[in-house]
This record gives C-alpha cells, structure tokens and sequence, in this order.
C-alpha cells in the first residue's frame, strides 16, 4: 500500500471537493439563470467564503503534516508538476472567493452571508476596479474547472492505466483493486 | 504505451494489455466527457435558446442600441438623496432596522423608462424611483420603483417578448402594430394591467408622481412570522395632473422641474406598506390587491439634495430589488430574481464602459434651469 494521506488531509480534501464542484456549478448556472438567479447567488456567497476559510484550515494542516511520497511510477517532472498543481489550486481556492468579495466591495453591493450576518468591503467603491475583479472571477473559474479536469483526468490516468495506487493516497476509506496483491511493491 | 506496461509490472498488478488498456482510456474519456457535458448543461451552452440574463439586457441594447456607460434600461436619471424617517408604525411587522423608529439616509436615483440616455422627456414615459435605505455598508434596502400602480408583465419570459415586440420598424420607426397586436393576445394579462395603469392619472412632474415597488415582498417579523406586502411613495406635494406636452417645452423639462422643485424645498413622500391578506397573489405583479387592504404609514422620505449622474454616488449603485435587509424577504414573484439576474448584467456590462457625459449635466443641476 502506498503511504495514505493522514485523516485530516483526506477529509478537508474530499469536504472541499465537494463544495468546490458545488460552487462551480452553481457559478456557471447562476450567470445564465432568471428564475433561481437569487437563491444560487444566496448560497454561492457563503460557500465562497466558507471554502476561503477552509483553504487557510488546509494550508495549515498541509504543513502540518505533508503528503506522503508520491508513488515510484512517478518521474521527478511528473512530480513537480502534480505538486505545482496543487499549490495552484490551493491558490484558487482562495483567490476566488477573495476576488470576488473585493469586486462586491468595489460594486458596494452587501456581501450578506446569511440573514443580518455580512461582510465588510475590503476595497473602496470603483466601477471599473468591480468591472476588471469580475472578469477576473470567471476567467479564474474557468481555470479552476480545467485544473479541476487535470486533476481527475491525472488520477484516473494514474489509477487504471498505470495502476500505481496513486487514489488509494488520498481515498476517504481502504480501497484494493480484486485480485491484486496488497503490496505495491512499495519499500515503505 | 510499454511504460504503462512495465510501470504496471513493477506494481506487481495483473498485465491488462493493449485491449484493456484502450478500454481503460476510454472509460476515462467518458468521465471527462460527462463531467464537461454536465457543466456545459449548467452553463446553458446546450440550450442556446434559452432566456438568460445576458440575453435580456442584449434585447435592451438591441432595441435602444449601445449607450456605454449607461444603464441599459432607465438610462436618464439624476442622483438624490436626503433620509428616510420611520416613525416605528411598521417595526412590529418587521424586524428590519429600517422600520424603527428614527432616521436613516438615503440614496437614489430618479429616472425615465427606456434604454436611450438622451431621450427627451416624455411625461407619458415611465418613472422610475431608485431608492437604497441605509448605508451601503450596513445593512441597505434597496427598491426600484415606477408609477405604475400595477406592472404590465407577469413573468420574464412576457417582458422580453414585447420588448422585442416594442422594437422600432427601421422604416416607420414605430414598432410594428401587427408585431405588439400579437403579443396582447398571447397576453391577456397585459391588456387588464394596461388598463388599470391607464385609469390613474398622471402627474405632471417627478415631485408629484406616487412610486410603487411593483412586486410583492414578505415582512418577517420578530418572531419569524411572515407577512405578504407590497408598498408605495405617495407625494406630500400637491397632485397636479399632467398636460400634454406643448412643443416649446425643453426636452429636459421633468427633470429640470423635478431640480428647481429641490432647490425650493426638499422633496417628501410617505412610505406606505400595503398588507396583504392570505389569498392575495404575491406571484403575479400584474394583479392589484384589493383597495381595502390595510395602508400603514411606516414614514417619510424627505430628498433634500440633487446631483448629475456625474457626481452621485447613486451612478454606480444597482438598484437591485433583492438587495433586502433581514426583515424583508423576497416573494414567490418570479419577476424578483429575474430583475435581479438582468439588473446584475446591466451593471456588470455600464461599470466596465467610460463614463459618457449625462443628459443632466452637473452645470444644470446647479443652476436649478
């Protein structure tokens, strides 16, 4: 078996892939929606700043307790690459909500997360600074979706090509492929 | 492909071969493909028909044509502001801090229908009232109005459709009467909202002019109990009917009368709250409550100042009707969010174009024409 993600790696990754899949549906949904426009931006707001929160929460636990090895199939290139993939999401994870509370600010538009509970604006009243921040919101969106893709195309690359047990790192529970070995021919 | 192969022995796994390995990346095509086609579905690129709000404000701009800088709808307007002063009538129906008793300032936004920015005043041209109590950093309230006592359309998908019915004939230049016939008879409703808006008289100016807020909203009260409501400004300046326009009058003349006006005395208007009775629809802005229902008076709005587009601070504000304190909730209206969706990408589009000089210049507001 290859050396798994400690617990609280493996929950804050699966709690905030599920809330940032959520966010970028609602997101691209909501920008084209009428009728559920209102109830998609209610709940695109706080979840925004809830993912920021968290981004910080795992940031931490990540120097807490780094990744375990990547698995051997792995060149050095391969690795840079996947370590500088994750760095990058960390970093949407928490430009995204940032950029579009400052572009909300600049708007003067309350940033209400639930009933009398908002936040205070972060940059002063500028229209063209809320025209660039929200530009800016979707272009990194959409980067997030295609470094999203990455993601999943890599680990399912990894997982059934390959077969190097790289989803076993990060799996909420113990998963072993039917009729193979229980080692990986891994040292550790 | 042989690394695969020899990464896979290395693991100690099973071969699974050229076959297996194709079906493999097959599979793996499929999931990526699924995730991308559920995202295109949400982002409504397999739809392409459908209304959006980017498609809304396109029919705004291709009715009016493109006036950078400016709101898409609404575009000729001055700035106010002044305060708004509850007398606490309304705090037992809400809980808004608004609905206290005691003060609150006020920004806003008078305005006339219509995309064009230096349209001339047309005193049958709908009147629009952009108001946002409270500070923008607390929690604002934020209501668009117009003087119509009802609103001709029942959903989005109406408002749209005569929008483009409305579009002018390049040859005419009116819109095509066979075009707007059409779309009466696909909408009853708009013939029996029109009429109820033309049974009430016009005012000859902005001062004199009564705002509704169009649709219905809820109260929520202290105790989280919910009240259906819709309100209203009523004008403490006399009401005078308006005349038909004359040819010598000035193409600003509603706004110059609405400046010289403040610059006399501020302008005030009560704010009154119509409750609704269960049954009332709150779903349909074309149908008007019955005129029993309990008026309460929660205050006055007194606007005390007037400024150009130029130098308000209400220029770059959305009067977005779903910008509500706790204590206001929006209604099963789906009028509501459309206006905010549409009101968003008309913001979003005006913010990021410079700034083109208002009909209402800064000098004009000064002097007072």
């Amino acid at each position: 078996m290859p050396t798994r993600f400690p617990a609280s790696s493996r929950l804050l990754h699966w709690t905030m892939a599920a809330m940032v899949l959520t966010m970028l549906c609602i997101g691209v949904a909501m920008v084209v929606s009428l009728g559920d426009y209102h109830v998609l931006v209610s709940i695109h707001r706080p979840l925004g700043i809830a993912i920021l929160i968290l981004v910080v929460v795992r940031f931490a636990n990540r120097l807490l307790h780094p990744p375990p090895p990547f698995p051997r199939t792995m060149s050095a290139l391969e690795r840079r690459v996947a370590t500088a993939s994750e760095l990058f999401m960390y970093a949407l994870m928490a430009a995204l909500p940032l950029v579009g509370w400052g572009m909300l600010s600049a708007a003067r538009y309350p940033i209400v997360l639930f009933g009398s509970v908002h936040l205070p604006f972060i940059l002063p009243h500028d229209a063209m600074l809320y025209a660039a921040l929200r530009r800016a919101h979707t272009i990194l969106a959409y980067l997030f979706f295609l470094t999203f893709m990455a993601h999943v195309g890599a680990i399912l690359f990894h997982t059934l090509i390959v077969r190097d047990g790289t989803l076993e790192r990060m799996a909420p529970w113990s998963i072993r492929p039917r009729g193979a070995p229980a080692s990986t021919g891994r040292s550790s | 492909m042989s690394t695969y192969v020899e990464a896979a022995a290395e693991t100690q796994r099973q071969p699974i071969g050229i076959a297996g390995t194709l079906v493999r990346f097959a599979l793996i095509g499929v999931v990526l493909a699924a995730i991308a086609g559920g995202f295109a579905y949400l982002g409504g690129w397999l739809t392409p028909r459908d209304l959006t709000p980017a498609r809304f404000v396109d029919a705004f701009e291709d009715v009016n044509g493109v006036h950078a800088g400016f709101r898409r709808n609404h575009a000729k307007g001055v700035g106010v502001s002044g305060f708004f002063e509850s007398n606490g009538n309304a705090a037992r129906l809400s809980k808004a801090a608004v609905f206290r008793a005691g003060r609150v300032p006020v920004l806003g936004r008078f305005s006339l229908s219509g995309g064009q920015p230096h349209v001339a005043d047309d005193a049958g041209a709908v009147r629009g009232l952009g108001l946002q109590f409270g500070s923008a950093d607390g929690e604002p309230w934020r209501t668009a109005m117009v003087n119509l006592p009802v609103f001709p359309f029942s959903t989005p998908e109406a408002f749209y459709e005569q929008l483009l019915a409305s579009k002018p004939d390049p040859e005419t230049g009116k819109p095509d009467p066979a075009a707007m016939k059409a779309f009466l008879d696909r909408h009853p409703e708009t013939g029996r909202a029109m009429s109820v808006i033309k049974s009430q008289p016009v005012a000859s100016g902005f001062a004199s002019t009564t705002f509704y807020g169009l649709n219905a909203f809820r109260l929520i009260d202290p105790s989280g109990d919910s009240t259906p409501v819709r309100w209203l400004l009523t004008p403490l300046q006399p009401f005078a009917a308006a005349t038909d326009a004359s040819a010598t009058r000035d193409e600003n003349h509603l706004f110059g009368a609405l400046i010289a006006e403040m610059h006399r005395q501020p302008l005030r208007w009560q704010l009154v709250l119509v409750i609704g009775q269960p049954g009332d629809p709150t779903h349909d802005a074309t149908i008007a409550w019955p005129a029993e229902r309990t008026h309460v008076n929660a205050g006055t709005l007194t606007l005390d100042r007037v400024d150009a587009e130029e130098t308000s601070a209400a220029t770059d504000i959305n009067f977005d009707p779903l910008v509500l304190p706790a204590g206001i909730a929006p209604s099963d209206d789906p009028l509501l969010s459309a206006r905010s969706a549409v009101y968003s990408q008309s913001f979003t589009r005006r913010e990021g174009e410079a700034k083109q000089p208002s009909a209402i210049t800064a000098a004009d507001v000064r002097t007072g024409e």
